[in-house]
């Protein structure tokens, strides 16, 4: 089941079959909301769907991660969230104590989150249907300032950050599944980036370019998509990049580039060169983004290629992965 | 050839004559026009994009003789691929001429490999007095740079980095006379006119030395343990004097390569006797005019020369070159030791070969510059070979070798671009009958790499004329040459798995079109069922496949950390075994890890499956306690051969499930290594009887299959028969059971002949 690992083969799905029906400019953009004006109103409005397993890990739980998840993706548009929709499908025989603590929590995180959940849906399925619980939540919010942001616009020359340690998330969940005999104290990074997209966006206005919060694939995915959607190249230096010790010691021992596992709680952004440092700084200030970094540059390349400054000194490219991360070497 | 009876002017006839293959800049003209001389032939030669065209006009014995000649005394570095002749009118036009090259039409002349300095260039290089003496750049049309200095089609001069060079009057009459041995030699020059040697300080503006001083200079430096940057023909060396410990040390530690052996170049044949064990196939192979490196058995009792331990630390062999450019010829003959001649790069960049870079790359690794001002266009690593069973064996086939064509056994309908795997990347552009593989170009995921793969198809498909309307590529969704492939536009695409193509470059090397059991053993490939292959015995063509068998798959624990890990190998066969863990110190030294690992592969979490060689020869090594964690490709395997006790042992025995798919248990052999390990079994008994072992499962593999096929051929392939103890044991058990065996010669088993297997598959496939 590769397609949905968020990398090459979610792409092309994603181009084949939803770009080809729906076609429209909204939608073409691929940014994670749409950016809508209706009757003179700036709104940005965008659904996500949660299949997590397990349903419950440190640190959070499916359904802090359904309105997080659909909340983030509207503050990396620019936006202030405003409403969100719920809709869930049940596996027969789902717990009632289970569906009440996943409720409650959305419950929690709309409240921490400052948004409202104002509709929502429930259907059962057949036993072996559905595994458990998935959510799906859509949401809109209010692009309240004037300029527009699009991964598309980064240009060479502009400076990429990242808002905290990455992988936490991917691993935490990848740990609580229970396979492995793994001791290390890990936890989700889920959290409502608004607060911190909204103190960039006050520092730093049109100087930023373009977020995008480093979900599945996560931060080498998000920058190939940069890559390509700006047509420039991007070099990041591997030294800079965040990540915990506990992330990066269970990440050796199972063989995984952190750079690729899922955050719930951090973004990339990029920014303009006169802007870098007042961007780093906002971030900073806000407690979502005390350990932000400045992790690379844009730069032209006709290739578009992300590449990795190693450790070492050598430069690797950093691709898009199709599916699971498969070793290469020969 | 029957030589008609003596006639006069009247029984005269003219023949249109073509020759093509490697026919430019290696002397051919000169050599038609001296033999139309000869035999008082009329008429004219001249170059064009197809090769040389003659006109010849004579009487018919003469032209028979002239016919015959051409094939049986041409030039040594030409290459005959075709010739025809054909009738025309007589013109009674006198004398014979060498007429100007011909640029239109599509440019299918090869361009000649780099040749080795030619024994008349050296002596005028050496000794004699005359204006070449002590010069570094004395070439003629029998030896020289070509394939790197070639910009484009045709070969002419201006078509060249010698273009900024200005011919003297002396030089410009040895290239006008045909009956010069510099004829057209398109990089003649002398001191007056030539390229010129500098030895400059790393800030590239310090003259340390010029004109005939620089030799000398460098030489001192060298004997004084400094690191030098040397500009050869197709990129820098970083050079030591290899008897100098601190000096081969220093040059360890600055190139960041922690093990694999430094390549070595010596004087001349003596002394390579006097380090290693120069049998006469290796002295061949060694002296042949593309000069590879050659790995030989090292001398142990009473070497020549004391080479630093850091040089080839524990090897049991020593990779040599002799001496190819007339530079390297000065410079040894002035130091009189071995010199450490490693390419010139931080491990995994590729090699340096323009000058403000090389400068820039190699400060910090190199004290000083010996360079020039001819410009390399193509970057071209050493060729690497060895001598198996009296044969040689190409390892990596780069400068000297390339762009020489290997002929296809049919011709291809459309033209092909077989795009490589991913590690020792070459890629194999081809059209009618030859199939041109690319110099060694590298390991794709380096950036720098990557780029110089795009710049190099496009340099070479311009070089030759050809662009290609299929392109063949490996199955490996993230392989950078499979991306290449999907980003093109304009051609068709084939697929191609990576083993059929091991298997079919071996067939395409042996001109063999019938079906065959193809044993491919290597470190990975990605297989049709989404799993990683690589210990496989495939029923092949050139144009399909299928899996007759293969090793068990195990998990890979940690994925790509697996192929850096060997232990992570060790604990996955150990568990593939079951039962209790024995005590051993590979699972004491990781304890920390081994249950959550062990948890990780049972889980199928980044734990993919694999059939893999490679990887059940990296589980033995780190079992016998031999490696842990590999700093190139292939390392545990190739400790565990060196280790190997030589001579006649008996092999571990291991199972085959005849299911329809045969399953080769790697795990019983592994079963019986560790019993003996646990008995206190010397390591290089052990490792004998592993190698062995394999050898033997492989041969009764191979004897299921022909029951069940009735097929009589084995081709072996892969990088794991680059291993000579267990390719010299499958050989053996596979040549008594009454098999006709293929093996590689000229084309590499490893990865660097893939992209010639993804031709040959592809082009088989649009014959259908
Ligand atoms: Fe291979
Ligand atoms: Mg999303
Ligand atoms: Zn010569
Ligand atoms: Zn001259």
């Amino acid at each position: 089941m590769a397609h949905g690992a968020g990398g090459k083969a979610t792409q092309s799905l994603v181009e084949a079959v939803f770009l080809e029906a729906f076609h429209n400019p909204q939608l073409a953009a691929l940014d994670d909301a749409a950016a809508l004006t209706v009757a003179g109103t700036r709104l940005a409005f965008t659904t996500d769907s949660y299949v997590v397993s397990p349903l419950f890990f440190p640190g959070g739980d499916i359904g802090e991660l359904a309105v997080n998840g659909t909340v983030n993706d509207l503050a990396v548009a620019g936006a202030r969230p405003l409403f969100l929709s719920a809709g869930f499908i049940l596996e027969e025989g789902f717990g009632v104590a289970d569906l009440t603590r996943i409720v409650t929590s959305m419950a929690a995180a709309a409240k921490a989150a400052d948004v409202r959940i104002v509709a929502g849906d429930t259907k059962v399925v057949q036993r072996g249907q559905a595994d458990g619980c998935y959510i799906t939540t859509a949401g809109v919010g209010l692009r309240e300032r004037a300029h527009d942001l699009g991964v598309d616009r980064a240009r060479p020359g502009d400076v990429v950050l990242v808002s905290g340690p990455v992988g936490d998330h991917g691993m935490t969940v990848l740990i609580a599944r229970g396979d492995l005999d793994l001791q290390v104290d890990l936890r989700s990074d889920t959290a409502p980036l608004h607060g911190a997209t909204a103190a960039l966006l006050d520092a730093c206005g049109a100087g930023v370019r373009a977020m995008r919060d480093a979900t599945r694939g996560g931060v080498a995915t998000v920058l190939n998509e940069i890559a390509r959607a700006a047509e420039v190249g991007i070099v990041v230096d591997e030294e800079a990049v965040p990540v915990r010790p506990g992330v990066r010691g269970a990440a050796e021992l199972l063989g995984i580039d952190p750079l690729y596992v899922a955050c719930e709680g951090r973004f990339v952004a990029v920014v303009a060169p006169d802007a870098a440092d007042a961007a780093l700084a906002a971030l900073r200030r806000h407690p979502l983004g005390e350990q932000a970094a400045v992790i690379g540059r844009v730069d032209d390349d006709p290739a578009h290629l992300v590449l990795l400054r190693t450790r070492f000194g050598g430069t690797r490219i950093m691709d898009l992965l199709v599916g699971d991360p498969l070793p290469r070497i020969c | 050839m029957a030589y008609g009876v003596i006639s006069d002017e009247a029984s005269h006839e003219r023949l249109a004559v073509r020759v093509a293959g490697v026919v430019q800049g290696v002397g051919f003209r000169p050599f038609v026009y001296t033999l139309a001389q000869r035999l008082h032939l009329r008429g004219h030669v001249g170059n064009d994009t197809e090769g040389v065209f003659i006109e010849a006009e004579g009487p018919r014995s003469a032209l028979d003789a002239f016919l015959c000649a051409l094939d049986l005394e041409r030039p040594p570095l030409s290459v005959i691929d075709s010739m025809t002749a054909a009738p025309l009118p007589v013109t009674g036009a006198p004398g014979f001429t060498i007429v100007a090259s011909d640029a239109s039409g599509p440019p299918a002349a090869q361009v000649a490999p780099d040749a080795a300095t030619c024994a008349a260039c050296l002596d005028e290089t050496t000794g004699g007095g005359g204006r070449r003496q002590g010069y570094a750049f004395t070439n003629c049309t029998h030896c020289g740079p070509r394939f790197t200095i070639v910009r484009d089609v045709p070969y002419d001069r201006p078509n060249t980095t010698m273009a900024g060079f200005a011919m003297c009057d002396d030089c410009a009459k040895e290239y006008g006379d045909p009956a010069d041995r510099r004829f057209h030699a398109q990089p003649v020059c002398c001191p007056a006119c030539g390229p010129r040697l500098s030895l400059l300080g790393m800030d590239g503006s310090t003259v340390l030395a010029e004109g005939a001083d620089p030799v000398a200079a460098t030489a001192r430096l060298l004997r004084a343990g400094a690191v030098v940057a040397i500009k050869g023909l197709g990129g820098y060396h970083l050079a030591v004097d290899a008897t100098h410990p601190e000096a081969a040390a220093r040059l360890r530690a600055a190139k960041h390569r922690e093990d694999k052996p430094f390549a070595l170049m010596v004087a001349d044949l003596a002394e390579a006797a006097g380090i290693a064990e120069v049998e006469p196939a290796a002295a061949r192979l060694l002296r042949h005019p593309a000069r590879p490196i050659v790995l030989l058995p090292r001398r142990t009792r009473h070497p020549a020369h004391r080479i630093a331990e850091a040089v080839a630390p524990g090897c049991r062999e020593l990779g040599v070159m002799l001496p190819y450019t007339p530079l390297h010829h000065l410079l040894l003959a002035t130091i009189v030791r071995p010199l450490v001649m490693t390419s010139g790069n931080s491990s995994d960049e590729p090699i340096a070969y323009r000058d403000d870079d090389a400068m820039v790359r190699l400060t910090g690794i190199a004290d000083v510059a010996l360079t020039h001002d001819r410009p390399i266009h193509l970057r071209t690593d050493d060729s690497v070979a060895r001598v198996v069973r009296g044969s040689p064996m190409l390892l990596r086939r780069s400068r000297g070798y390339v762009p020489r064509p290997v002929r296809l056994p049919w011709k291809l309908r459309r033209p092909v671009l077989g795009c490589g795997a991913a590690l020792k990347n070459t890629f194999c552009l081809a059209r009618g009958e030859f199939a041109t593989l690319s110099h060694h170009i590298g390991e794709l995921s380096n950036a720098a790499t990557f780029r110089s793969y795009t710049e190099g198809v496009g340099h070479l498909e311009r070089l030759l004329g050809i662009t290609p309307e299929l392109l063949a590529h490996d199955l490996h969704p993230d392989y950078p040459s499979t991306a290449y492939a999907l980003e093109r536009d304009g051609v068709e695409l084939v697929g191609v798995q990576h083993h059929h193509a091991h298997i079919a470059s071996c067939l395409a090397e042996h001109a063999e079109q019938e079906a065959v059991i193809g044993v491919a053993f290597d470190g990975l490939g990605y297989g049709d069922d989404g799993t990683l292959w690589g210990g496989e015995i495939l029923v092949a063509d050139l144009a399909a496949y299928t899996r007759a068998g293969h090793l068990a798959a195990v998990p890979m624990p940690g994925g790509a950390a697996a192929v850096r890990e060997p232990w992570r190998m060790a604990l996955s066969y150990l568990d593939a075994l079951g039962g209790e863990l024995p005590d051993l110190p590979v699972a004491a030294r990781h304890a920390a890890a081994w249950s959550t690992l062990r948890d990780a592969a049972r889980a199928g979490v980044n734990a993919p499956l694999t059939s893999s060689a490679g990887r059940l020869f990296d589980a033995v090594a780190a079992l016998l306690d031999l490696r842990e964690e590999v700093t190139y490709e292939g390392q545990a395997a190739v400790e565990l051969e060196q280790v190997a006790q030589r001579g006649e042992v008996a092999g571990y025995p291991a199972e085959i499930a005849e299911d329809a798919v045969l399953s080769l248990s790697g795990a019983d052999l592994v079963r019986a290594v560790l019993a003996d390990r646990l008995d206190g079994v010397p390591v290089p008994e052990i490792a004998a009887r592993f190698h062995a072992g394999v050898a033997d499962l492989i041969v009764n593999a191979c004897l299921l299959v022909r029951e069940r096929h009735g097929l009589h051929t084995v081709a072996l392939s892969g990088g794991v028969f680059q291993n000579t103890l267990l390719l010299g044991r499958t050989l053996d058990g596979l040549t008594l059971s009454g098999f006709r065996v293929l093996t590689h010669r000229q084309i590499p088993p490893n990865d660097g002949g893939i992209s010639l297997g993804q031709v040959a598959v592809a082009g088989a496939r649009d014959r259908r």
